[in-house]
């Protein structure tokens, strides 16, 4: 009888009509307090499990005399007050389930042996009967309990899918990807891609603390009004300072929200971010990881707050990851939390957006080992700049990594460039640059393996003109550009060579390396208009 | 490897030598830029004349710069002539100029 309440038994009973009506034999029924119902006949006894004469009727054999009972017992004195002179205990797996009672008999003789043996046969013949009808209301009573559960859990996740985004963005040179993934109870996990009218647009990941429609409510809110301040202020740390001041006022006792809000220029990378204590950003860039730092007060806590905002530049192959929590405070089986030292390790893998998401969500998998029950709602968004469409370029060949080689980029470049606008010495310097990056991407890249090919973009922005040279020497250190010094090379201090990447950066207005995978790239670049003249800064 | 693509002729002439290079210098150049250093052997200035050499990469400066070297541990001066405003860009970027008169034309 485990679903009965511990404490309390409540006992119906059918009140004798009189004193003179003729004895009634009544059922008496131990029930579940939270679906008692009664006719108006009914008087409901509660017998606490600590009255002795729970212990009594459980050990007694058959029919009991009240009259002849001694026990402390506020059932009895309850019993009695309510004329009933005998009772048979409705015993089921040795627990007292019921008691079937009678009062005085009409003709006030006692019960004789013969009516005491027919009650005793009756109450043996219920007890199981009762027992059965009384798990099947408990059942039907959890089950509608539950049925309202999964309904406000079910409006929770409509109300939660309703406000994520239906699309993603699509930005040209991004890859975006997100996940929503829900908790049985739903958290109030939320995120959002809010197109700016300057062509930028707004990432937001949040969550609401608590879970269930209320949180589910709470994010709608919260969403809505960054949304609309978010179009009428540029600055992500005001926007977050208005959407705590309007949540404040409404929001109930006890909930907040964490929230990162960051601007993003497509075109140029630039990232503008505030952030109200949500979980920071996690970034991928070359073989370095950060995250993204910015601080400031969870949403509703307190109006007047002010947010930090920092900026920062997503370079070209670099990943970034925003999350809720439900991703690194995922325990496993032996409490242990997911952290975002795994989500780093993951990251560093420098996959694709979408395969990344798949490999988080297998990450997770594999560290609860399935077994956990997810504990919060789980959201991943990811970003990654990428090269602009391959449509875009000029030129994009690839060269056997052999001495030599490098002259034939150097022509092809220049054919691809010669129309491009770029003044012929700069196109040259432009070669010259390239000469030496396919060089080294042969030698030190490919090493000069006749199956690694070295691959040349040439491409065309609205300000510089592009090539891209990439190896397969990924996993090789990208090595930084030391000074030659002449005098030390002359006096024979210092090597003849390593003239290449100073040569290269001399040349060109803008060198950028990375790594992605295996693959390294080198990004050289030229002003189309107005660039320096590099011997300015020789 | 990559067949040799510079050519360098050295004469005699009244204050030295002249080294005539033709081609292009890169690592390949090494042997016939020694060889010409090589034939260049006495006292006297140096002329080296770029006028028909059309690619100098960063090995190739290597090796121009173990060619000075050698000429100032032979004590004669050097200079050049014939490059390219590009390659003359290049030549003072390196500080290669610094090392060696550079003549117009």
């Amino acid at each position: 009888m485990a679903s009965l309440q511990p404490t309390i038994r409540r006992v119906s009973l059918r009140r004798p009509r009189s004193a003179a009506a003729p004895a009634d034999v009544a059922e008496t029924v131990t029930e579940p307090v939270q679906q008692a119902t009664f006719d108006d006949e009914s008087l409901a006894l509660d017998i606490a499990a600590n009255d002795p004469i729970v212990a009594y009727l459980e050990s007694a054999s058959g029919a009991v005399e009240l009259a002849t009972l001694d026990l402390d017992s506020p059932a009895l004195v309850e019993l009695r007050a309510n004329g009933i002179t005998l009772v048979v205990p409705l015993v089921s797996n040795g627990e007292l389930i019921g008691l079937l009672h009678v009062g005085r008999r009409r003709s006030d003789q006692d019960y004789s042996a013969d009516d005491r043996r027919l009650l005793e046969t009756l109450a043996a013949q219920a007890a199981p009967a009762v027992r059965v009808g009384q798990l099947v209301r408990e059942q039907q009573a959890e089950m509608q309990a539950r049925g309202r559960l999964e309904q406000e859990l079910a409006v929770a996740q409509l109300i939660q899918q309703n406000f994520l985004p239906k699309e993603l963005p699509q930005l040209a040179g991004w890859q975006v990807a997100a996940y929503y993934g829900p908790a049985r109870t739903v958290g109030g996990d939320f995120y959002d891609f809010i197109e700016l009218p300057d062509g930028r647009y707004g990432l937001v990941v949040g969550d609401v603390t608590d879970k269930g429609i209320p949180a589910a409510m709470v994010m709608a809110a919260t969403r809505s009004v960054l949304r609309a301040s978010a179009q009428r202020l540029q600055e992500p740390g005001a926007v977050l300072a208005r959407v705590n001041d309007n949540l404040c006022p409404d929001i109930p006792e006890n909930m907040f929200v964490t929230c990162f809000y960051g601007v993003l220029d497509p075109a140029t990378g630039h990232l503008l971010y505030a952030n109200a204590g949500h979980n920071l950003p996690l970034v991928r860039s070359g073989s370095e990881s950060s995250e993204l730092r910015a601080t400031g007060m969870p949403l509703g806590l307190m109006p007047g707050m002010n947010y930090e905002e920092c900026e920062t530049t997503i370079a070209l192959d670099a990943t970034v990851l925003l999350y809720s929590d439900g991703l690194v405070e995922a325990h496993d089986p032996a409490r242990e939390m997911f952290g975002t030292a795994r989500a780093v390790e993951v990251l560093a893998a420098d996959r694709e957006a979408e395969p990344l998401i798949a490999d988080l969500l297998g990450a997770l998998e594999s560290f609860g080992a399935g077994h956990q029950e997810q504990e919060d709602d789980i959201t991943l968004v990811v970003i990654q700049r990428r090269e602009a469409a391959p449509s875009s370029a000029l030129a994009d060949f690839e060269l056997d990594s052999a001495p030599g080689h490098e002259r034939e980029a150097m022509r092809l470049v220049g054919a691809a460039l010669a129309s491009s606008g770029l003044e012929p010495a700069r196109l040259e310097r432009l070669q010259t640059a390239v000469a030496e990056a396919t060089m080294n991407a042969m030698e030190h890249g490919n090493g000069y393996s006749a199956n690694r090919p070295v691959r040349v973009i040439v491409s065309l922005s609205e300000s510089e003109a592009v090539v891209r040279i990439v190896d397969h020497g990924g996993d090789h250190a990208i090595r930084a550009a030391a000074t030659p010094d002449i005098e030390a090379k002359l006096a024979g201090l210092q090597s003849p060579r390593g003239w290449g990447l100073f040569l290269i950066e001399k040349m060109v207005d803008r060198v950028d390396q990375h790594t992605k995978g295996s693959l390294h790239t080198v990004e050289l670049a030229m002003l189309l208009k107005g660039g320096d003249d590099a011997t300015d800064d020789a | 490897m990559q067949p040799t693509t510079l050519e360098a002729n050295t004469r005699a002439v009244a204050d030295g030598a002249v080294i005539d290079l033709r081609g292009e210098i890169d690592g390949s150049a090494r042997d016939a830029l020694t060889s010409a250093y090589d034939a260049a052997a006495g006292p006297g200035n140096l002329l080296l004349d770029f006028s028909q050499v059309d690619y100098i990469n960063s090995t190739g400066i290597a090796l121009i710069v173990g060619l000075l070297a050698r000429a100032r541990s032979d004590q004669r001066p050097v200079s050049a002539r014939g490059l390219t405003e590009h390659y003359r860009e290049i030549f003072e970027i390196t500080r290669l100029s610094d090392f060696m008169t550079i003549l117009a034309g």
